[in-house]
């Protein structure tokens, strides 16, 4: 009996190994999967982990890719940026407090304006990408989307954190 | 001696079995695969999309369902003529309008024959039309949204199901009954049929900006059966065909009664004459009452209106409007061939498959060669407009669609086949089993100017064996062939969803090139829209209650609801702040009387709840949306009717 049990045990295992070997036989014939980034190519991006460029790693990735000009606190613009915050970022932002993702008072003086904007504009490939990003996911766990946003109305965001971070905590 | 017999009962019962499996084995030489490279076929690989959209009826499941093909996968069923609890069609404030009609609020029905719209015989991919059978409608489905934007009742009706057939550029979808009934509707013996009963063919103008319908006009038609029909194109354009059967006119046992007669008739329609009958004025103005309920996206609300009377052409009184062509015999299908020179007819009871020729029937109708008449439309000769016969074909011929390359195929329900034939010289050159007795078959654009070839897609009612059972009621099943070689070849199965009777397909690529993500929630225009978590409220009016409430990961607001009474009656004004695609929420309160709400990107749903006992009511999101979506949850405090709690409210406070 202990030898018959052994012998179909012994044919279900060289069955698995078989099966086994086919799959990844299979998966030899796969190509290898590279990482998105992989062969977007600067010498920075390959002396650093993150394959992000230093333009990238201080600025952030997406459509912006040259350091904004930009001139004094334009209160007007702020205001616009407040109403466009207010429906598409409240839910998850507050000024002062940590709420679904962090407070945003004061994130011009740790992020530079580019890191922002293209924050709002292309979070998804910087949650992914930047080391920073990816950082704060892993704390607030949700990770930020895309809320159909223009460049303009980034920019209005923008200045309305800008304009928040000279104003003091109500 | 008991053991004995034990030791050969279970010998016997082994030989049986290892019998019954060889016999099974044997018996049920089911059709497998046709070819060996059909998985390569059908295989679209993970993350790649398919090269076709078809859209198949739901038939008693009301609704319709999107594959994709080669593949078979099943991509969204599309709520239209039920209500579907899932995401609250029907349920929520916001779209129960979809479902008024003049019979009241209907829960239900039975969708059949899918109609793309087209832009010269084309189908553009703009708009999916549908109809009714039972309660007589026409739904339309913006391509867009996948969502049905608009639903049309047809007065004058006894059932939809000649309908919803779209002219070449879709200036018109009709509609035309199944059963003739009393026009206006009345109440008489049955057995005045004959004198009583009449046929509708209704003609539903679209809006080329807007898709929106209306009724334009209406033809009183003899009191026969209508059952499918097609517009003509090229040289037929300006022409409408549909098919007969009861033209005995029966009102019961129709399947020995209705079944008397050798030929029915395809009827033909001069729809532009008809036109200018309705534009001199020739219409007279009619009874019918009919609700016209459409979607409004901007405020995202059902806008349900009743409209009264109809614009009705009475065919004796409007010469060279109809015609008749006598057709053997019961035919269902009408199917225009992508020249727009042939007209087949499907006869389920006939013997062959009549090909009627449009220039043939031009010909007659200018020499007269009439064979007497029905209620004053002339009967064309059988000989003077037939083209040819396809001999033999199978039985049961039901429904033709075309390859574009010279070739019909068409479907038989009776010998359980799909027939390939050749246009010209009628003569059969394939032949395809179905598994198992195919209704309707479809190849994208089959019924067009320009099919795209490739693959037919049979529409089988029998299911039987094809797929592991699942006790009596088994999944209706779709086959895919392959028709780019001179032998059709199985590729695949798959189940499908309700009971599909008719399918459109369309290139994929004139969908997706539309496709809306989100709602934008600048441009949510809904009375009750809350765009700003700040903005989240609740209001009291006497014992009616609003709550203001947004979602988006991972939390409602407010999620903390006090001094709600019993008696109130409590609508829950959702608004799905997220605006990224596929970011969707759910709403359900416990013992909710109610369906849940699914809430897209930007999309405010309303939940009407009236709470019945004091106590604490949770509530939460039930769509999966973030890793915190389980924390995303609220409660709702109730107390009795004449307790003093005042309305409060919060999040995180």
């Amino acid at each position: 009996m202990k030898t018959r049990i052994m012998f179909v045990a012994l044919l279900i295992t060289s069955v698995m190994l078989w099966s086994c070997g086919e799959a990844s036989g299979e998966n030899a014939k796969q190509p290898v999967k590279t990482g998105a980034n992989a062969g977007a190519g600067s010498n920075a991006a390959k002396s650093n982990p993150s394959g992000l460029n230093t333009f990238q790693l201080e600025h952030g990735v997406g459509p912006i890719t040259a350091e904004l000009k930009l001139a004094a606190v334009n209160a007007t613009l702020a205001k616009t940026g407040e109403k466009i915050f207010e429906t598409k970022c409240f839910s998850c932002h507050r000024l002062d407090d940590r709420y679904v993702g962090p407070p945003l008072r004061e994130v011009t003086k740790r992020r530079k304006p580019e890191y922002v904007v293209n924050m709002i504009l292309n979070p998804d490939e910087m949650i992914k990408k930047h080391p920073d990003a990816k950082k704060l996911l892993a704390e607030y766990m949700t990770p930020m989307t895309f809320q159909n946003v223009t460049k303009d109305e980034a920019m209005a965001i923008l200045e309305y954190f800008r304009y928040s971070a000279e104003q003091k905590k109500k | 001696m008991f053991s004995n017999w034990k030791r050969a009962g279970v010998k016997i019962a082994l030989v049986l079995a290892v019998g019954i499996v060889f016999w099974w084995g044997c018996s049920g030489k089911k059709e497998m695969a046709g070819s060996g490279d059909a998985a390569s076929k059908v295989y679209v690989a993970p993350g790649s999309y398919d090269e076709f959209y078809a859209f198949l009826s739901g038939g008693f499941s009301g609704q319709v369902a999107a594959y994709g093909l080669p593949s078979g996968r099943l991509l969204r069923v599309i709520p239209v003529f039920a209500v579907n609890p899932e995401n609250g069609y029907g349920y929520s404030e916001e779209t129960k309008g979809m479902f008024n009609s003049t019979h009241g609020f209907i829960p239900w029905d039975d969708s059949h024959h899918p109609e793309l719209s087209k832009t010269d015989d084309v189908p553009d991919g703009r708009w999916l039309f549908i109809n009714s059978n039972n309660t007589p409608r026409i739904a339309r489905i913006d391509l867009s949204t996948f969502r049905t934007a608009e639903i049309l009742e047809i007065p004058n009706s006894g059932g939809n199901h000649a309908s919803p057939f779209a002219t070449e550029n879709t200036e018109y979808v009709v509609a035309a009954t199944r059963f003739s009934v009393p026009i206006p509707d009345r109440d008489v013996p049955i057995n005045s049929f004959k004198e009583n009963f009449k046929g509708t063919l209704t003609f539903v103008k679209v809006d080329q900006t807007s898709g929106n319908m209306d009724i334009a006009f209406q033809i009183l038609a003899p009191g026969f059966d209508y059952d499918l029909s097609h517009a003509g194109k090229g040289p037929s354009s300006g022409w409408f065909f549909f098919s007969t059967y009861n033209t005995e006119q029966a009102h019961t046992l129709l399947e020995i009664n209705a079944s008397q007669k050798d030929k029915d008739f395809i009827l033909a329609v001069n729809w532009k004459k008809a036109e200018e009958y309705v534009k001199q004025g020739k219409a007279k103005d009619w009874d019918g009452e009919y609700y016209h309920n459409v979607f409004n996206e901007s405020t995202q609300m059902a806008e349900s209106n009743l409209k009264k009377g109809v614009k009705m052409l009475i065919p004796s009184e409007c010469p060279g409007l109809l015609y008749l062509m006598p057709c053997p015999k019961s035919p269902h299908g009408a199917d225009v061939d992508p020249s727009g020179e042939y007209i087949v007819g499907g006869g389920k009871l006939a013997t062959v498959i009549p090909v009627f020729s449009f220039s043939k029937m031009q010909k007659a109708i200018e020499a007269k060669a009439f064979d007497g008449e029905v209620e004053g439309i002339p009967v064309l000769k059988y000989d003077e407009v037939i083209a040819g016969e396809v001999k033999e074909p199978g039985l049961g011929p039901l429904h033709t669609e075309f390859d574009g390359k010279g070739f019909a195929y068409t479907s038989h329900f009776v010998s359980s086949e799909i027939v390939k034939w050749k246009i010209g010289t009628w003569e059969v050159v394939d032949r395809m089993p179905a598994y198992y007795s195919i209704g309707h078959l479809m190849i994208p654009g089959g019924d067009s100017r320009q099919p795209w070839g490739k693959y037919v897609l049979a529409m089988n009612k029998i299911t039987k064996d094809r797929y592991l059972p699942t006790g009596p009621e088994l999944n209706q099943s779709a086959q895919l062939i392959d028709i780019t070689g001179d032998k059709m070849k199985l590729l695949l199965d798959f189940p499908t969803v309700g009971e599909p009777h008719y399918a459109q397909g369309i290139a994929a690529e004139l969908v997706t090139k539309h496709q809306k993500k989100i709602f934008d929630i600048n441009e949510n225009k809904h009375p009750h829209v809350t765009k700003s978590e700040k903005d989240a409220r609740v209001e009291r009016k006497g014992n009616e209650v609003r709550v203001y409430m947004t979602a988006a990961r991972s939390h409602f607001s407010p999620d903390n609801i006090e001094g709600i009474k019993v008696g109130d009656v409590v609508y829950f004004h959702v608004t799905n702040l997220e605006q990224d695609w596929d970011i969707a929420h759910g709403f359900a309160i416990k013992g909710g009387d109610n369906a849940e709400l699914l809430l897209m990107p930007g999309e405010t749903l309303t939940y009407r709840w009236t709470p019945k006992k004091a106590g604490i009511y949770p509530f939460y999101c039930t769509d999966f949306c973030s890793a915190l979506h389980q924390e995303m949850q609220g409660y709702i405090r109730v107390s009795a009717a004449n307790a003093n709690v005042p309305i409060s409210f919060g999040t995180g406070k």
